[in-house]
């Protein structure tokens, strides 16, 4: 059986092997990823995001006990930031996750973000394409956001969990300016700590505020309380991402999703191809700019008019 | 960075071990040589090394020891991932293994022990090297 057929047979080596392909940029991994790529669309693809110590990685382990617990296969990806400067990193989210390494209808990958932006690695999309051709029900995506800078995971989920927890006075301020908005389920974990009554009545307030502007049948971001620790909360998460999933499908927006997201993988892909051919085409240009005879403006603009096609 | 691909290496401790400064202290070493380090917790089974290992598809899994116990986990983590079909993967050790130890373990299929006192330098060459070597021999 060669790796597509595996892939598409659920076979964990093989998904993890395809993976690892994609990841590495390995031509084989493309060739393979076109032959799978009829089978995905049907995943339910769901981020999981906050800062850092917000306990995401022990959320995630007790959102797969309770999918397990409904009978679901679900693979997670757990995205940690390589190092800028080495390329190296320590990938440590499965460590908290470990109870559910045997159980074989759990798939647990870590990447790097390898240089990627957005708390993504360029890798992300096609992962979650392997998982979801495998055949996974849910697959839950763990990165670290702060800011909006790191909202890319919005835009490959189709439901997003932000965790936030009690004290971090920056943070909720972090939110005010995205986070909030970017997300369809917001969790407040360690909600056993001092400080959580104070924090969930100002997510209240922020909750409210947002669903005062918001039309009848849209998506009302429910706000829900945690404590990953002790295995507290899990079940009320399951059912709001089982609603907002529910939701997405009613209101057509599920296919919709995955099809912008496709689209925009395309776009970046084709973004980074030309950008490359680019380079390649202009060296006359790039001397010129670097020795400051042309300023940046002239030199794009005729580069572009030196490339077929109409003129913009 | 495109075209990158970092040698991906599982940190594991096997048994009830609970000591973790050498497996911190070698997966910061490795990270500073562009590894990707992957840790799998304490206290775990072969079997859950294994599939991890597979799951991670991992170019390396080193194994962490400093209780009694290795002469027996160690290679029943070997031949689960050889059963797997995953006997491409390098499997390396280090800790407090007694010298005398250090042939069954070769045996079992441990490319390499790091004992006591190992320079983490050392081990960064060895990955590094087994690396290079390996993707020279992936060539066309």
């Amino acid at each position: 059986m060669d790796l597509a057929a595996a892939v598409l047979a659920g076979q964990v080596a093989a998904g993890a092997r395809l993976i690892r392909w994609l990841d590495d940029g390995d031509p084989r991994g493309r060739a393979a990823l076109r032959e799978i790529y009829p089978a995905t669309g049907r995943a339910h693809i769901v981020g999981i995001t906050g800062p850092p110590g917000a306990g995401k990685s022990t959320l995630v382990d007790i959102l797969i006990a309770q999918e397990r617990a409904r009978g679901r296969r679900v693979a997670v990806l757990a995205v940690d930031p390589s190092s800028p400067f080495t390329g190296g990193a320590i990938l440590g989210d499965r460590l908290r996750m470990s109870r559910h390494a045997v159980d074989p209808g759990v798939f647990i990958r870590s990447l790097g973000t390898r240089g990627g932006r957005g708390g993504l690695s360029r890798a992300t999309y096609d992962a979650t394409a392997v998982m979801d051709a495998m055949g996974y029900e849910r697959i839950f995506v763990e990165t670290v956001g702060v800011g909006q800078e790191e909202m890319d995971v919005t835009a490959l989920a189709h439901s997003t969990v932000i965790v936030a927890v009690p004290g971090l006075g920056d943070e909720v301020q972090a939110m005010k300016a995205g986070l909030l908005e970017a997300g369809e389920i917001l969790v407040l974990n360690k909600a056993d700590r001092d400080g959580h009554a104070q924090t969930l009545r100002h997510l209240e307030l922020l909750v409210h505020l947002r669903t005062g502007t918001q039309a009848a049948d849209a998506w009302h971001t429910p706000l829900l309380s945690a404590v990953a620790s002790r295995g507290e909360g899990a079940a009320a998460i399951v059912a709001a991402l089982d609603a907002h999933r529910e939701h997405l499908h009613r209101c057509g927006e599920f296919s919709l999703q995955s099809g912008r997201r496709s689209e925009q993988q395309f776009l970046a892909i084709a973004g980074a191809r030309l950008r490359e051919r680019l380079l390649e085409l202009a060296p006359e240009l790039r001397a010129q700019v670097r020795t400051q005879q042309l300023d940046p403006y002239t030199a794009a603009e005729r580069l572009v008019a030196a490339l077929p096609g109409p003129d913009p | 960075m495109s075209g990158a691909r970092p040698l991906r290496v599982l940190l594991a401790k096997l048994g009830m071990d609970t000591h973790t400064v050498g497996i911190t202290v070698v997966a910061h070493a490795l990270r500073e040589a562009g590894m990707e380090v992957i840790f799998t917790g304490l206290k775990q089974t072969p079997e859950a090394v294994a599939s991890a290992a597979i799951q991670e598809d991992v170019d390396v899994v080193g194994v962490s020891s400093l209780s009694a116990g290795h002469t027996r986990s160690l290679p029943r983590l070997a031949r689960l991932l050889r059963e797997a079909g995953a006997a491409d993967k390098l499997l390396v050790a280090g800790g407090v293994i007694p010298e005398e130890d250090v042939p069954l373990l070769e045996e079992a299929g441990y490319a390499r022990i790091f004992t006591m006192g190992t320079d983490t330098r050392q081990i960064v060459a060895y990955l590094t090297a087994w690396g290079a070597a390996r993707s020279g021999a992936l060539q066309p």
